[in-house]
């Protein structure tokens, strides 16, 4: 069997917009050699410009709670136990977004579309786990207004689980797209999700550090 | 032909393969960065118009307030003295609302009310310099320019610029909306400070009029971020053949800065919105300390610190006064260049400059609280920053003027603009240099001064930049010239009232005069600059009125202008060498390659007195050892 | 029409210097200095020289080259455009002058901040704001404030401060009626201010004094009034509807006059008539 990298821009399917057409990697810049060394994809280069954006939001969070810690009346809450095991289905389901991009990018297109179905599921197993431990809470008697750490941790894991489930609207138009075969098996077509999949682990990693070792 | 022009004429064929757009897909939710710039502009312009007659409202209470009741207390010279006052409370009866019933019937005519008073500040502020000008300078102009100046068919996310605009306009109508509640609108100054900002009974508008205030913002700022991502992306990976960063134009590089400040800085305001959401609504302790009691009644919150909000706010506060300036630092240059025909002074300095000033501009942000009970030493080391901000700023100042020395001045209305924005910019960052020593700041905190100060600098260039802009690129955008008769009739009606609006605003915030203050006469000590402020109300509603020649010309020339060519100022820049209006996808057909800075102007060897920046010749800029 | 219109612009800048300068000279706006805070106005009078006579420059050049340099006929720019020597020159010229002004603002600052100037001989008075009046206390003979609660404040009464009555130091603080604050002549006096509800902004105006009233913080700040006399509080930080109305009114009385009224709540109220006062 023949490895024949196709050119993405020919498998490509019409772009209804712009917005989408800049899903697969690559694609040829219209810009110059007078552009700069960012690389030539603007879409790429933009998703890292919006995480730094995000970055500083939970920056700004992140100064409120050590300003707020420095109050007398704070009590150090404990994760519910509930939290853990978010956590460990957040990090599977970028190790399934991962496997599912490797198999893309090498020729082998079947898998594809089971591993990215695992990621989307195991992204909503976490955003309803989420929504369970509020409600574990809740049942406990800790609310927002309860004391300044649980005033956070409701506030940062709410804020975390926005920009998880926009994730997952982004997450409907790749699933489609691996259905309707639109990446072309060889490229990194799933890479520009998967940097942003990987940045909310990430940050979620960040966020539990904060709340509860730092 | 390279695969990078084919892909670039690729698509300037696919720009008239289009099937013919319905109207409501090319002028309403249009992908076209010329339509959404326009879309930007007159939005900005219709809330500029609605935050220009809340000023005009200001002034007239401030020069006329209600006549001063007797004093209550300390009126006799021993200390024998009466009962405390009564205590104020809202006048506004069950029926009305406090935009309906913002004045009441007094013994001498109508007279507005402390809340309706308080609301006006609140918001003139608010939609003064978020929903105005961050707004006409930056997504109205940022729009309409970038792709023109940086040699590409559109922005690099058009989809998004859309969607950015109409972002944008339904937090329009939920500041505005925010009128009509029955409390009214916010009331607690733009800066929204907690407590009296998170206490739904410490002042009427923070009501539901705070809430909508938050809801507004968070439209905002999530529209000033896409706007952002799009600048930065497309000035950095969209840029033609031969556009290196270092010819790029002031104005682009100031476009570039301030998606950068915004993207970094925003994210503050919407942390600490959202924490104000939670004290104001949730009984979250973020803001609010124990030990508070409001009408009588004891509040259950403790531990939060209303200093957290103002370090939240301002880390977003100071950066966006420059996100509102440079723009107009950067249409200034590139205005100067065109109507002096002489390239701009230290072109490297300049963009150096506006690197340091947008850096520094993270790190002064204390020096709005000199005075709000932060430890002494974060006061000191704020101090360092504001006043070495001076720096950049005065080089600038240096470069333009070497930059008319020796040029060759055509007063055309922008170059009138541009040259106002000089000014404007000399004065108001001169008594920045006041207010930066903290110990100086102690008297002058929170007094007109303070107001002086950034109307001239911040306000004022701002609001000159767009008129600048405005004249010089209003061929290239509608294909029409505005009317010079009127321009400068608009000019100087501005200039001078402007200044005499504020100007002595330095003097009565020396003598003590406060901000914010419904009845200054209350005070003995304010009584004698009365004369002054009657002086800069007249100024004002002036200046107020004057703006009707803008509309006029504006409207007017839009329709009916004389038709425009493509390059009706000889100017050098890229936008120029395209159509007025450029053609979808901006250059009819491949997209000019450039080779030089775009200010060669008066080159000694050229056949015209400005050489193209697309120009190849080895003259001016790109004469061995020019460096350009 | 460029010539004119160079001329108009170059002949608005004069004007404005002229007036501005005029202005700025011809009218006493500063209020009269009563305190020993006179280093803060030699500060604002070197800003106000330096800046000035940079206004001056700046703009006269500005005007100068606007008029000379207005487009005739034959007229031809010049085509030079750097000048590292000079932007290094005006650059470090710019940094020296307001690097003098850094330090100078720095050292004063410090010297008003820093609490080991406090004398010990320093008044002590607490001043708590609130919407919209300015409250006083003394700690009396035995130099303690009671305690304080608000959940035991009774407005009705006048105990705005919600004292604590069971608190023996309470017992001889002295409060003085709502916005009269009483001072001596010649003595630091050391405030320390609270606030009740939202920030308000403690400013007078005659002894460039001002400190913003925070919730939950006690913020100190002193002063030494030099001169006997009335003088007005104000409240320089937006605090709702009443911010216009909150003013007070500070008696900066000679050192025996102070003396004897300071001596018990019984005294004060002697020298100042009949008053509700929380009771024992």
């Amino acid at each position: 069997m023949t490895v024949s990298v196709v050119s993405a821009a020919e498998t490509r399917p019409p772009a209804a917009s712009r917005f989408e057409a800049l899903g697969p990697g690559g694609s040829p810049s219209p810009s110059g050699p007078g552009s700069g060394p960012i690389g030539s994809d603007p879409a790429r280069f933009g998703l890292w410009v919006l995480l730094g954006s995000i970055a500083m939001l939970f920056i700004g969070f992140t100064s409120a709670l050590v300003f707020r810690r420095a109050a007398a009346d704070w009590v150090p809450m404990s994760a519910p136990p509930l939290v853990w095991i978010n956590t460990a289905v957040l990090a599977l389901s970028s190790v399934a977004l991962e496997t599912a991009r490797r198999r893309l990018r090498g020729v082998r297109y079947e898998g594809v579309q089971t591993w990215i179905s695992v990621t989307g599921l195991l992204g909503a197993l976490f955003v309803a786990g989420q929504v369970q431990a509020w409600r574990q809470l809740v049942a406990q008697g800790v609310f927002l207004s309860s004391d300044p750490h649980s005033a956070f941790f409701y506030v940062l894991t709410g804020v975390h689980v926005v920009h998880v489930l926009a994730a997952l609207v982004w997450f409907t138009t790749v699933f489609v797209r691996v259905r309707r075969r639109a990446y072309a098996p060889g490229g990194d077509g799933l890479a520009l999700f998967a940097t942003f999949w990987h940045f909310l682990g990430g940050l979620w990693a960040y966020l539990l550090f904060v709340l509860f070792v730092l | 032909m390279t695969h990078v022009a084919e892909a670039q004429a690729g698509h300037a064929h696919d720009a008239h393969d289009h099937a013919p757009q319905a109207f409501i897909w090319k002028y309403v939710f249009s992908k076209d960065h010329k339509v959404i710039g326009v879309q930007y502009y007159v939005t900005a312009m219709l809330m500029a118009v609605v935050a220009g007659l809340l000023a005009m409202l200001i002034r007239v209470q401030i020069a006329w307030p209600p006549a001063t009741q007797e004093p209550q207390t300390q009126q006799v010279e021993s200390l024998r003295l009466s009962p405390p006052p009564a205590p104020i409370r809202a006048a506004t009866d069950a029926t009305g609302s406090v935009l309906t019933k913002g004045y009441a019937k007094m013994d001498k005519g109508y007279q507005m009310k402390p809340e309706f008073y308080a609301m006006l500040f609140t918001m003139h502020g608010t939609i003064m310099v978020f929903f105005v000008l961050s707004t006409a300078p930056v997504s109205g102009f940022g729009n309409m320019l970038i792709p023109l100046q940086v040699g590409a068919r559109d922005m690099a996310f058009p989809f998004l610029n859309g969607l950015s605009f109409w972002t944008f306009l339904p937090g329009c109508v939920v500041i505005l909306l925010s009128f009509f509640v029955e409390a009214g609108a916010a009331a607690a100054g733009w800066t929204s400070y907690p407590p009296l900002s998170a206490l739904k009974s410490a002042v009427p508008g923070s009501q539901m009029g705070q809430t909508l205030w938050i809801i507004a913002m968070v439209f905002f700022i999530a529209s000033f971020t896409m706007g952002g991502l799009n600048f930065v992306t497309t000035i950095l990976n969209l840029r033609t053949k031969g556009l290196s960063l270092f010819r790029m134009s002031t104005t682009m590089w100031a476009m570039f800065l301030v998606a950068i400040l915004g993207l970094l800085a925003f994210p503050a305001l919407i942390a600490g919105s959202l924490l104000l959401l939670f004290d104001r609504h949730f009984g979250t302790s973020f803001y609010l300390p124990a030990g508070i009691i409001l009408s009588g009644k004891v509040m259950p919150n403790s531990g939060g610190s209303p200093l957290l909000w103002q370090h939240l706010f301002w880390f977003l506060g100071h950066p966006e006064v420059y996100i509102l300036m440079l723009p107009a630092l950067g249409f200034t240059s590139d205005i100067i260049a065109a109507f002096s025909r002489k390239a701009i002074f230290g072109y490297k300095a300049m963009i150096g400059a506006m690197i340091a000033i947008s850096g520094l501009s993270f790190v002064v942000w204390g020096h709005h609280m000199f005075v709000s009970g932060m430890s002494p030493y974060l006061g000191m080391a704020f101090a360092v920053g504001t006043i070495l901000i001076a720096v950049p700023s005065a080089v600038k100042v240096f470069n333009w003027l070497a930059t008319l020395w020796q040029s060759r001045i055509q007063f055309h209305t922008a170059m009138l603009w541009a040259l106002g924005v000089v000014s404007l910019f000399i004065s108001g960052g001169l008594s920045g240099v006041w207010l930066g020593q903290s110990a100086v700041d102690i008297h002058l905190h929170d007094t007109m001064f303070v107001v002086a100060h950034f109307h001239l600098i911040m306000a004022g260039a701002a609001l000159f930049g767009v008129f600048g802009a405005t004249a010089y690129w209003f061929p290239k955008m509608f294909g029409r010239m505005m009317n010079e008769t009127l321009g400068k009739w608009h000019f100087w009606f501005t200039f001078i009232t402007y200044y005499g609006t504020f100007f002595p605003m330095h003097y009565v915030g020396i003598s003590g005069q406060m901000r914010r203050v419904y009845n200054p006469y209350e005070y003995d000590f304010l009584k004698p600059v009365q004369d002054i402020n009657v002086f800069i109300t007249y100024c004002a509603l002036i200046l107020g009125v004057s703006q009707v020649i803008f509309f006029i010309n504006f409207f007017w020339s839009a329709f009916k202008g004389r038709k425009a060519e493509g390059n009706p100022w000889n100017a050098a820049g890229l936008e120029w060498t395209t159509p007025s209006p450029p053609p979808h996808g901006n250059w009819p057909g491949e997209i000019p390659e450039v080779h030089r800075w775009p200010y060669d102007y008066s080159v000694p060897d050229a056949p015209q007195d400005f050489v193209l920046q697309t120009d190849p010749s080895p003259i001016g800029a790109l004469k061995p050892g020019g460096g350009h | 029409m460029s010539k004119l219109q160079g001329l108009l612009f170059a002949l608005a800048t004069v004007v404005l210097v002229a007036v501005s300068t005029y202005y700025f000279v011809a009218r006493d706006w500063l209020p009269e200095l009563h305190s020993d805070r006179g280093a803060i106005d030699a500060a604002i009078w070197w800003s106000l020289l330096v800046t000035g006579i940079v206004f001056i420059a700046t703009n006269l050049l500005l005007a100068y080259f606007t008029w000379r340099y207005s487009d005739t006929p034959g007229a031809k720019a010049a085509y030079w455009h750097d000048s590292p020597k000079l932007e290094i020159s005006w650059t470090a010229v710019t940094a020296a002058i307001l690097l003098v002004f850094l330090f100078n603002a720095l050292n004063l600052w410090g010297s008003l901040v820093d609490p080991k100037t406090i004398p010990a001989d320093a008044v002590t008075i607490e001043v708590t704001a609130q919407q919209f009046a300015w409250n006083f206390r003394y700690p009396g003979q035995d130099g303690q404030f009671g305690k304080t609660d608000v959940k035991l404040a009774d407005p009705e009464m006048g105990n705005f401060l919600g004292t604590d009555t069971k608190d023996p130091a309470t017992a001889d603080d002295i409060v003085t009626p709502q916005g009269v604050l009483v001072v001596p002549e010649g003595r630091t006096v050391l405030l320390k201010i609270r606030s009740l509800d939202v920030i308000h902004s403690f400013f007078l105006p005659n002894f460039r004094v001002k400190q913003d009233a925070m919730p939950g913080l006690t913020i100190q700040t002193w002063f030494k009034p030099t001169k006997a006399g009335k003088y007005e509080i104000a409240c320089a930080e937006h605090c709702g509807l009443g911010h216009y109305k909150m003013k007070g009114t500070m008696f900066v009385l000679a050192a025996d006059a102070f003396q004897a009224a300071m001596a018990s709540q019984e005294a004060f109220d002697a020298a100042s008539g009949p008053l509700t006062q929380p009771t024992q």
